[in-house]
């Protein structure tokens, strides 16, 4: 019998497709995740919006507030650690946390390494950009990867450039001459083998959810028209009007992202969605995309 | 050729869809009640129960599905499907579908750490099958009319009640087709047998 293989980090993830994971900072909107249909949830102290409010740095959370969350809900609980926080994620691992997000939503703890993420026995997920990005972040162990986008700002934009960029990335190299893989590998700065696994696939060996800026019904199926396996949602529902009826209809976008119809129905007085930010207002060090390397 | 849905509301649907075509039969994504008229027999992937329940309901599928059973139709849950199947879940007060004779406990080998491999013998079906368990329940009780067909450190995790079959792990996710093939076949006799 072995646990924490490449299979069964993986195919947890697996597991999630599809599906909508949720941000939650309480035990009671974790059950209103569970109960919109959530595939999992993320236990935070602050949603990203909030983060980016309240200024400082931003940690792991509180684990009583994570243990809260695992205890009100049967579905899995994933909960973000520093990028680079080796005792950050040992403690998440150790809380018995079903999945942690080597994120940069929180501030950096180094600058320069990510986790060895295939030390550990629970699974990873972490942010990219592009097919370096990712292919660098599977190369040290994650499990599951998502865009990083734009967190916080119920804005879309960057989560579309990030798939859009990642998506023709994989093409590319599936089109590729065997010949000119270890140039593109040079150029991208992710390991060969991976590449040629890429090629030999056809796709990314891992799910690649969409994350960062989600904050509407539509926006969570663009991302999974754009070839998302699904969607995390931050700030985008529970900082809505009406969470219960924002969560349900991400949800059921999700699920039928091609339905426009149904998308029509859901969306009709849902109410305010977060109010978002125009991505060219940011300051450039209040970019959270620009964490990690 | 026989037609074998994969229930698409959520979860591993490509991977059941893969292992399908791998055996040579025709897959079909199943997002709307009516398809189910469509298939011969039919997959409930391994995915988050609680989520495919909710779609289930909001799509008006319940029917559809307990009609299947009822017209003696092959079902077969991995995981997630597993749990949708069972006519108890311990802890809870109704089922889902609630249609094959066993109870079933959910997570209970543990949280995701705990999720493993191990290699099974399938009675009737394979022997030293590498089974990837994620999450995964197991069959606490099997009535008197359920073949149970593997078990690991004494629990349940595989079983068949005529045209049901179950297990708590994930066939998908390995390059092992043997499983699927056997449900295929039992769709195959299933099919003879009402064409007559």
């Amino acid at each position: 019998m072995k646990t924490g293989t490449d299979r069964v980090k993986r195919g947890m993830a697996e597991m999630q497709k599809g599906g909508v994971i949720m941000d939650v900072v309480n035990a009671e909107q974790a059950k209103i995740a569970e109960e919109a249909g959530a595939v999992a949830v993320m236990a935070l102290e602050r949603v990203p919006s909030d983060i980016r409010a309240a200024g400082g740095v931003a940690r792991m959370a509180d684990p009583r507030i994570t243990e809260e969350v695992m205890k009100a809900v049967s579905i899995p609980v994933m909960a973000k650690a520093r990028i680079g926080h080796i005792v950050e994620a040992r403690v998440l691992e150790a809380m018995g946390v079903d999945y942690i997000d080597e994120s940069e939503v929180l501030t950096p703890a180094d600058e320069e390494y990510h986790l060895n993420k295939n030390e550990y026995t629970v699974p990873f997920v972490c942010g990219c950009r592009d097919l370096g990005e990712a292919a660098r972040r599977i190369g040290e162990g994650a499990s599951m990867l998502r865009t990083k986008g734009e967190p916080g700002t119920g804005n879309i934009v960057e989560a579309v450039r990030h798939i859009r960029k990642v998506n023709a990335q994989v093409r590319k190299i599936v089109g590729m001459d065997m010949a000119e893989i270890m140039n593109e590998a040079k150029l991208l700065g992710a390991p060969y083998e991976l590449l040629l696994e890429i090629r030999e696939l056809g796709r990314l060996p891992v799910v690649n959810f969409a994350a960062g800026g989600i904050a509407t019904p539509s926006d969570a199926a663009l991302m999974m028209q754009l070839g998302a396996d699904g969607v995390f949602v931050g700030s985008g529902i529970f900082k809505s009007d009406n969470p219960a009826r924002f969560a349900k209809a991400i949800v059921e976008a999700t699920t039928h992202y091609q339905d426009y119809e149904l998308i029509a129905n859901i969306s009709k007085d849902l109410g305010i969605a977060m109010k978002g930010i125009e991505i060219s207002s940011l300051a450039p060090e209040a970019r959270m995309q620009d964490r990690g390397w | 050729m026989v037609k074998i849905g994969v229930l698409a509301l959520q979860g591993a649907v490509r991977e059941h869809v893969r292992s399908i075509e791998a055996n040579g039969a025709e897959a079909v994504i199943i997002k709307r009640a009516e398809q189910l008229e469509e298939v011969d027999g039919l997959i409930i992937p391994g995915g988050e129960s609680t989520t495919m329940r909710r779609l289930i309901d909001q799509y008006q599928f319940m029917d559809g599905l307990k009609k299947f059973a009822n017209d003696e139709k092959p079902m077969f849950g991995t995981c997630a499907g597993l749990i949708l199947l069972a006519k108890t879940i311990v802890g809870y007060d109704q089922p889902h579908i609630g249609v094959m004779d066993i109870k079933v406990e959910r997570n209970s080998f543990g949280r995701q750490r705990e999720s493993f491999e191990a290699s099974l013998n399938i009675d009737g079906v394979a022997e030293g099958y590498e089974a990837v368990f994620i999450r995964a329940p197991h069959i606490v009780e099997a009535g008197e009319n359920v073949d149970v067909l593997a078990t690991h450190n004494d629990r349940i995790v595989a079983a068949r009640e005529g045209q049901f079959l179950g297990c708590s792990f994930h066939p998908e996710l390995t390059e092992d087709h043997r499983i699927t093939a056997y449900f295929i076949e039992m769709v195959k006799e299933s099919k003879a047998v009402h064409n007559v």
